[in-house]
């Protein structure tokens, strides 16, 4: 636990002093600060023209917010690569891979240490997010449980994404090719329930529920399921685990 | 301290570490001498458990690489070829980093940190950042990170590698140094390293070990074909004439023109080299009323020793070849 500890604290260092953290939280909130602007308007307009029309119907102000959080969703997809790719890409290239694996240290704190100091700067970012959506407990009264399960839901969703960061970054020593292959296969989980929708076989069934867009779309509504907890749970255990496996691999064979 | 038993190490297409087995005492330094691609790296990486071997075995102070690694590490300091350095850190900061890592904590650490920056001679640099660092301190930083948990064993290779000779040399001290209270194993190709430094040599060539001995019992070994060099000022000799007299000294086996110049010329004279035949060499030279201008014997170096071991399969088809032509590497394996 110590050991995780201190792995996580070292990444989240060596995040914090070069630009990539800064540059990676300032890119997400310009975007979803955009995204934000956008879906408060669009809100806006929708009240003021019901408001024209005669009918003063209840709005609920949490519609606005799970757009934005869905959007934010899609926006840790192209951002979340940026994080990973580094992970143990630039250890292999530096050559410090041979200071942690020949430390008395086990390799899965390793793994687990750098997968959470990923996850911190993430979080980080999610956090900026947090500060529009306090503006709108602050003028309005949305209910504030769907936010939470919303941002359960997107940290879990991030999770995944730089589990698989994790492990193509342990693949190769080049931070590039790291990040746009965690991207792409980011990508291709996130397209993959796209040609299932009028299709009911079997394929398309476990398709859907590979991808993740279906399992936070039930977070974005507020709605925590187990199944979905699991889901994402038990795919960071399993991106990790081959990540575990590829790094002992690669010493096998090297 | 370290028993490495019939270790091998085999790659897709070759064989990077062939059975090889030897054992290294308590306290010790030993060179761990081959050409470049010869397979020292690779086994120190399976020393430090970097690498499991494909078959054979090794242990660290009594505890087996495959089957204890986290004791094995927990005894070992290594210093990797490149040093293994966060460029983006302060050196304060990493030392307590790896120092974390290694297992120490609270005042211990602290202590240990200020221990290891002074005994390295990097305490001037300690706010900086290692990537702005020289060669020189970052190889310094480097075996303060392998020593600063104080190992019994400390694997270290090719220390010297890229460092200017002033550094080199603070480097070989610093070893010198540490030598009492750590069993070291130093890997390089540099030969007058090992003859300046250690005490025990172990030579490999091409994943197979040559020899293993100590240094002065290699250099004696060779030191019984040696030869004399005779310089002869060559105003009133001729060079045959000279030649034929040196040969005629009791003792000599052989004598060869080394270099003959306008003003003087050399001969390299074999046979026993020892006092007498020397003796006799000088008294020939003056008696037939020639000048002599120097002479000495030829010392024997490892690098002779070294050349001969490991070019011994190659001598009957490349004989009188340069020695780069012998010690030709095969790719190294263990590098990614």
């Amino acid at each position: 636990m110590r050991n995780i500890w201190i792995i996580c604290q070292k990444e989240l260092r060596s995040y914090f002093v070069s630009p990539i953290a800064y540059a990676m939280i300032a890119l997400f909130a310009l975007i979803f600060g955009f995204a934000f602007y956008s879906e408060l308007r669009l809100f806006m307009n929708f009240i003021f023209r019901s408001q024209m029309m005669g009918g003063a119907q209840p709005v609920n102000v949490n519609e606005p917010i799970r757009g934005m959080l869905g959007f934010a969703g899609t926006l840790s997809l192209f951002l979340v690569p940026l994080i990973s790719m580094r992970l143990f890409a630039e250890e292999k290239r530096n050559g410090t891979i041979e200071l942690l694996f020949t430390s008395p240290i086990p390799d899965f704190s390793i793994v687990v240490g750098k997968w959470l100091g990923a996850m911190c700067l993430y979080v980080a970012a999610l956090a900026v997010s947090a500060l529009n959506v306090a503006l709108l407990f602050a003028w309005g009264k949305p209910d504030w449980k769907p936010v939470l399960v919303a941002y359960l839901g997107l940290i879990l969703q991030g999770g995944c994404i730089l589990a698989i960061g994790t492990l193509v970054s342990a693949l190769t020593s080049n931070q590039i090719v790291a990040g746009g292959a965690a991207f792409f296969v980011s990508l291709v989980l996130y397209l993959l329930n796209w040609s299932t929708e009028y299709d009911s076989s079997v394929l398309s069934k476990v398709l859907n529920y590979l991808s993740l867009i279906p399992h936070m779309e039930n977070f974005g509504r507020g709605l925590l399921s187990l199944k979905d907890v699991v889901f994402y749970v038990s795919f960071i255990f399993f991106a990790l685990f081959l990540t575990l496996r590829q790094l002992e691999s690669v010493r096998w064979r090297s | 301290m370290i028993t490495v038993h019939e270790l091998t190490k085999r790659y897709a297409r070759n064989t990077a570490v062939d059975h090889i087995s030897f054992e290294v005492k308590k306290g010790q330094i030993v060179g761990f001498l081959g050409p470049n691609g010869a397979g020292k790296t690779t086994t120190m990486r399976m020393l430090t458990c970097f690498l499991p071997p494909t078959s054979g075995g090794a242990t660290v102070a009594g505890f087996d690489v495959l089957e204890k690694p986290l004791e094995v590490k927990r005894r070992i300091g290594y210093l990797p070829e490149l040093p293994p350095l966060y460029l983006e850190m302060r050196t304060a900061e990493y030392l307590y980093f790896v120092g974390r890592i290694k297992g120490l904590r609270g005042p211990e650490l602290a202590k240990r940190v200020a221990y290891v920056l002074d005994r390295c001679a990097i305490a001037d640099v300690e706010t900086k950042v290692l990537g702005k660092l020289s060669k020189g301190y970052r190889q310094r930083v480097g075996l303060a990170q392998a020593i600063i948990h104080n190992p019994d064993v400390l694997i270290l290779d090719e220390p010297t590698a890229g460092l200017d000779p002033k550094q080199i040399n603070e480097t070989r001290e610093l070893i010198r140094g540490l030598a009492g209270d750590h069993t070291i194993i130093l890997s390089t190709h540099i030969l007058p390293e090992v003859e300046q430094t250690c005490e025990q040599v172990i030579i490999i060539n091409k994943g197979k070990l040559v020899a293993t001995d100590s240094v002065n019992n290699l250099q004696n070994r060779a030191r019984g074909a040696g030869s004399v060099m005779v310089e002869i000022a060559a105003r009133n000799a001729e060079v045959a004439s000279v030649r034929e007299r040196l040969a005629r000294v009791p003792g000599v086996s052989r004598v060869e023109v080394k270099e003959s110049r306008e003003d003087l010329t050399a001969f390299e004279v074999e046979g026993k080299s020892d006092r007498a035949m020397r003796a006799a060499l000088a008294r020939a030279v003056v008696e037939s009323g020639w000048d002599l201008n120097e002479l000495r014997t030829a010392a024997v170096s490892l690098e002779e020793i070294f050349l001969e071991l490991t070019s011994k399969d190659q001598q009957q088809a490349r004989a009188g070849e340069t020695p780069e032509g012998e010690v030709e590497a095969v790719a190294e394996p263990g590098k990614r």
